[in-house]
């Protein structure tokens, strides 16, 4: 298929589907920007309210004053970096073994990653504390990195199968014929090759944990995540400083992806070039 | 006696390069698959042992197979949960459908009019709402429709609305959030779909003298086919259950089954029937799933996700 533009072949283009998705987008935006503008609201009292009381930075500069808040906020980062970080370690072998290589089994593991990530929430997270439960753990930090793992290793698995399955074999293949044993083809060949994958899958991996507000609910015990705290403190109305985390993560979230993406671009641009050279 | 000798020393050596051959994938796979086996899984089986256990939560709960508690959910008790159950079954049915609707022209503009040097600036925007929260982002848009928001403060200036018009607590408001949180689920796995179509055939069915309609009902739908249903399957399955969009947009006329379970397993520890009803909802959505499947099914769902 042609690189260049791919378009319907059609002569006449009405302008409908870009208005309509625009607007969907505008739509969707809506959210992002009442929590950006809202956190500079001044508002009198320490809950959000309706009323535009002028710009002040008083709440980001007061970031730490809400009891809980800044603590919650603490154990959901190291719950997300310390899960995503063990989905990494045991999915991207899974990940290798589902893209490399043909066995009995297989099918049932594919069926099991795709379990996993349609599995309605509320069912994981009810399940998952009938297990502890079960088997008189108690819940809290510990069941919440237990949880948040098993739902996190499928994501791992999905966007590290899709880039093996993009690339070239033929390297790995030459590594081995010129004597590396397979664990130095993994090391010198694969895993940089797979780099990019990794980072994205850890991004991803770490996402879906700080946002996971269901499943933690119900195995936290008294520990107290970012959306818990959230979650907890909506029935009430939000402090400001909420949407000022919020309003961090949001760019944060947002630099890390394009910094990806970016990333990703550069090296696919490189492989590009690296192949082409090979070529002539 | 030389014999036996050589296959005695040559039965390990072959059994060992068998093994050799064989055993890297289940290496390979033994942590991952391992974990999600132990708690992913045996979880959900287990749900059904503790739905089927007795007691209270002072005394604590003992396994007894007590089967009546299924029965009594439906038939006997207190708690309108058969309601709950088909209230959650109409709102991710219509978020799904409404899902649909405004994700496939949005994944077709991306996939079919846009250059290829935008589609994933474009792809972005789609998940943009996935940067922020979904706890605040949910809440912000109570916040905005709330009866002293922005719309609906601004409808009443315009004469718009009468006073006693209300989004929050309505089940529009419920199905509106569900339809803004799964909006990306549905557009993804469609654009996937759609950038897979060989053009050429579409170029075929216009030399053939299809029109565009016709163009749009006979190639590009039907080969869509397996982006909607992945995106069916993820929409629909993640919006029965979702107990946050009925919580924060909704009122007591919205009460859902995800509520329902989180209610009863944490304010009410009645452990039996919080993993009786969250089985239930699981076999439901298997068997409707199962049936959607059976019906506009497509082979390999894996490879969509």
């Amino acid at each position: 298929m042609a690189t260049g533009a791919r378009h319907e072949p059609r002569d006449r283009r009405s302008p409908w589907l870009a208005i309509f998705y625009w607007l969907v987008i505008v739509v969707t935006s809506v959210p992002i920007l009442v929590m950006v503008i809202y956190s500079f609201n001044n508002a009198p009292t320490s809950r959000i309210t309706f009323a535009w009381n002028g710009f002040t930075t008083y709440w980001y500069r007061n970031l730490g004053q809400v009891s809980g808040l800044t603590h919650a906020f603490l154990v959901s980062i190291e719950v997300a970096v310390i899960s995503s970080l063990i989905s990494v370690i045991i999915g991207t072998p899974l990940s290798m073994a589902l893209g490399r290589y043909k066995f009995w089994g297989m099918g049932s593991i594919n069926a099991l990653v795709f379990a996993d990530i349609a599995a309605p929430a509320i069912v994981v997270g009810a399940a998952s504390l009938s297990f502890f439960l079960s088997i008189n753990l108690n819940t809290g930090l510990l069941t919440i990195l237990i949880a948040h793992v098993a739902f996190n290793v499928a994501y791992v698995v999905v966007v590290v199968r899709a880039r093996l399955s993009g690339m070239d074999r033929s390297i790995e293949d030459a590594a081995r014929d010129l004597g590396a044993n397979p664990f130095v083809t993994f090391y010198r060949i694969t895993l940089p090759l797979l780099w990019p994958a990794l980072l994205a899958a850890f991004l991803l991996a770490l996402a879906m944990s700080i946002d996971d507000y269901v499943i933690t609910s119900f195995i936290a015990g008294s520990t107290v995540t970012f959306p818990l705290f959230v979650y907890g403190a909506a029935k009430v109305g939000l402090p400001p400083q909420v949407l000022c985390f919020g309003t961090l993560i949001f760019f944060v979230g947002l630099t890390l992806a394009l910094a990806n993406g970016f990333l990703n671009r550069r090296h696919l641009a490189v492989r590009a070039a690296t192949e082409d050279s090979l070529t002539k | 006696m030389t014999n036996v000798a050589t296959t005695r020393v040559r039965e390990p050596s072959r059994l060992r390069r068998w093994v050799s051959r064989h055993s890297p994938p289940y290496v390979l796979s033994l942590l991952g698959v391992g974990w999600m086996l132990l708690f992913f899984l045996i979880p959900l089986g287990s749900g059904l042992i503790v739905s089927l256990e007795t007691g209270n939560p002072v005394r604590g709960y003992n396994l007894t197979w007590n089967w009546h508690i299924y029965s009594q959910i439906f038939v006997h008790s207190d708690i309108p949960y058969t309601t709950f159950f088909i209230r959650s079954l109409i709102y991710g049915g219509s978020a799904t459908i409404f899902c649909i609707l405004i994700a496939y022209p949005m994944a077709y503009f991306i996939a079919f009019r846009v250059s290829e040097r935008w589609k994933s600036s474009l792809l972005l925007l789609v998940l943009i709402s996935f940067f922020v929260s979904f706890v605040i982002r949910t809440d912000m848009w109570a916040f905005v429709l709330a009866d002293q928001g922005i719309v609906i403060t601004t409808l009443r200036h315009l004469h718009l609305v009468g006073k006693n018009f209300h989004i929050l607590g309505t089940a529009g408001a419920v199905i509106g959030g569900d339809v803004y949180n799964n909006l990306a689920f549905m557009v993804l796995p469609i654009y996937v779909a759609l950038e897979k179509i060989d053009l050429r055939i579409l170029e075929a069915a216009r030399d053939l003298y299809a029109n565009t309609r016709q163009v749009f009902l006979r190639t590009v739908l039907p080969l869509s086919r397996a982006g909607i249903f992945a995106g069916v399957l993820l929409v629909f399955i993640s919006t029965v259950g979702d107990p946050v969009n009925s919580a924060l947009l909704g009122g007591a006329n919205t009460y859902t089954i995800g509520q329902a379970i989180q209610d009863a397993y944490l304010n009410n520890q009645q452990f039996n029937v919080a993993a009786a009803l969250s089985t239930i909802l699981m076999a439901m959505l298997g068997l409707i799933m199962f049936v959607y499947a059976r019906v506009f099914g497509t082979e390999n769902i894996e490879n969509l996700v």
